[in-house]
């Protein structure tokens, strides 16, 4: 095969795989910002904390990463539980959400880095497992089962997730948050209470993506500022809790990414979220998939 | 709205409390001269310089977040692009410092127009996260401009001798002086005018804003501006303050933590509160750096900013005028 179009197709996969990782980190938001209007800016900071979890279960009892960052979830879920009660008290019920909850969340965000740095220290954390190294090929085609676990798993837990929403009666009270909380409350059904568990499932995501981060590349405390711009713009881009339009969004930033990344400098990548999110703003602020705001 | 807002301006500016603020304004900056005409420890200009720094950076971020309630976290963007500005203008032909200054401001307030133009017309969180993602953008661009050093940073030559006389140190503290007063005065004027009370119009109730004929988007838009505008020229001086600039330390996001936690520290109704904000953290910082560490006072800032946001939404100046309302009762 002609080697350059070998290098894009590469990418290409590459990005897709990518993508898949970062729908997992938007996830959170999808569900925080996207259904329950919180604007959890320090959602990317929980997923380095859980990157951290992570490490730490796994070089101290040798577990697998992936299952640490599931046995981690419940303490992260709990985490969300009293954030959102935080948030609730101070700001919801006060009807003061708007500039001051942002600031609170920019807060948290930056405390829980420097606590990070205080308690794990700046360096460069990484974890091991038998699919960190090997990986697969089908043809000119290069799949690193680095990349392509957590993909996999990314994609079981939106799943998980969507099943979760659609299929239950609390998944669809959160919905129902979502679009009218009035009517949710003339149904008996207490909007803060559904937002409380909602909240906390969001936080619960970040502990799973966290061990995704770490599997993918090693991780420091302040990684997660790269990824802040990134989902966010995936979940405007996807619809504001469109968990389809979510992960479309997600597979294309992750390729335009990648190429870009091949064609020209790996250092530019940061800077496509904003070219994703600024147009979006500007002229479809539905996003791809969702309703018009 | 508009005609009896602009007569009560006319009346504001003829006022005794306006004469006294510009009188105390004034002898403020003689005051600081004459105090700087005895000092001949340079240590004083390199501090002093840094509360008049943030001083002017959170009086900017408030005339957009404080005034108008459009939270602003890139504020880092606009002020390292100020610097950066500066430091492509000084290789190219070296022009005096207020050129650079208004180089520099000239530069982020036309940024800020364009994310204004392009985001403003939604709800503010998407403006704030669009701002957010406009620093790491700009760390990109700069990254990768070679001209001005790429990643690994350019150095700048700082002259000896300042023009007035003195060294160069004392002539930069003087223009962050007047520049820091020429904000805190700007901010006034704004918060006592016509559209100072068209932003507190949008800040309280966007919509009955824009039902009653305030110009939403114009008066947003004139804001971004202003804000970022100030924001690039309280970089402008930078690179002569430090010698040596690379993107981590100009876009190094405690700029933008505490050009928000000072006015909210500080209050965020009034032209006096990101000052009181910006004297107290400094202080507050530059105590910590020499007791404790430079990564416990980043904690400290950020605890204070949580802590206050969560219980004392209205700043230190709220917490004065509950007790003030106690105390009358």
């Amino acid at each position: 095969m002609d080697p350059f179009l070998e290098l894009l197709l590469n990418a290409v996969v590459a990005g897709v795989l990518l993508g898949g990782f970062y729908a997992a980190v938007a996830l959170g938001i999808a569900i925080g910002f996207g259904m329950l209007d919180i604007p959890n800016l320090a959602h990317p900071a929980f997923v380095v904390v859980g990157a951290f979890a992570t490490w730490q279960l796994n070089s101290n009892f040798g577990l697998d990463p992936v299952l640490a960052g599931v046995l981690a979830a419940p303490a992260f879920f709990l985490l969300g539980l009293g954030l959102y009660r935080l948030y609730y008290l101070c700001f919801e019920r006060r009807g003061e959400n708007a500039l001051q909850g942002l600031a609170f969340f920019f807060g948290i965000l930056f405390v829980t880095e420097v606590v990070l740095v205080l308690t794990a220290g700046a360096d460069y954390r990484s974890v091991s497992a038998p699919y960190i190294g090997p990986g697969w090929r089908l043809g000119a085609i290069d799949l690193p089962l680095r990349m392509l676990v957590p993909f996999g798993v990314s994609l079981a837990m939106i799943l998980v997730l969507d099943r979760f929403l659609s299929g239950t009666f609390t998944g669809r009270a959160i919905l129902a948050v979502s679009q009218d909380q009035l009517a949710l409350r003339l149904m008996g059904v207490s909007p803060t209470r559904i937002k409380l568990l909602a909240f906390g499932l969001a936080t619960g995501t970040a502990a799973v993506a966290g061990a995704l981060l770490i599997i993918i590349q090693p991780v420091e405390p302040s990684i997660g500022r790269e990824f802040i711009g990134r989902a966010f713009a995936v979940v405007v881009l996807g619809g504001m809790g469109s968990f389809a339009g979510m992960l479309l969004a997600a597979i294309m930033l992750g390729v335009t990414e990648s190429v870009v990344s091949t064609l020209y400098d790996p250092s530019w990548a940061p800077a496509i979220a904003l070219g994703f999110l600024l147009p979006t703003l500007a002229v479809r602020a539905g996003g791809l998939l969702g309703r018009r705001l | 709205m508009s005609r009896r807002s602009l007569d009560t301006a006319q009346a504001a500016s003829l006022s005794p409390g306006n004469r006294a603020f510009w009188g105390a304004a004034a002898l403020f900056i003689l005051a600081v001269w004459l105090a700087t005409r005895l000092v001949t420890n340079d240590y004083v200009f390199f501090a002093g310089y840094v509360v008049l720094q943030y001083i002017l950076l959170s009086t900017a971020w408030n005339i957009l977040g404080g005034y108008a309630g459009y939270v602003n976290f890139g504020t880092a963007a606009f002020f390292a692009l100020g610097a950066y500005v500066s430091v492509a203008l000084n290789k190219l032909w070296g022009p005096s410092l207020p050129v650079l200054i208004l180089a520099g401001g000239l530069v982020s307030g036309g940024i800020g127009l364009a994310m204004g133009y392009l985001t403003l017309k939604l709800r503010g969180v998407f403006f704030s996260i669009a701002t957010l993602a406009l620093a790491i953008v700009m760390q990109a661009v700069i990254t990768n401009w070679e001209y001005v050093g790429g990643a690994s940073g350019a150095y700048v030559l700082r002259p000896r001798q300042g023009p007035l006389g003195g060294s160069y140190v004392e002539y930069l503290f003087f223009v962050m002086l007047v520049m820091a007063c020429g904000a805190v005065a700007l901010a006034r004027s704004i918060e006592r005018s016509a559209i100072g009370y068209g932003l507190a119009a949008i800040r309280d109730d966007e919509l009955a804003a824009e039902a009653s004929g305030v110009p939403t988007l114009k008066l947003k838009l004139l804001a971004t501006v202003l804000s970022g505008g100030l924001m690039g020229m309280a970089g402008a001086p930078l690179p002569f303050y430090v010698t040596y600039l690379d993107p981590a330390s100009g876009f190094n996001l405690a700029y933008a933590v505490n050009a928000i936690a000072m006015p909210l520290i500080g209050g965020t109704g009034s032209w006096i509160g990101p000052v009181i904000g910006a004297v107290l953290l400094t202080a507050v910082q530059e105590t910590a750096m020499v007791t404790i560490s430079s990564a416990a006072n980043l904690l400290i800032v950020g605890l204070l900013l949580v802590a206050f946001v969560s219980l004392a939404p209205n700043g230190i100046l709220g917490l004065v005028r509950d007790l003030r309302a106690r105390g009358r009762r």
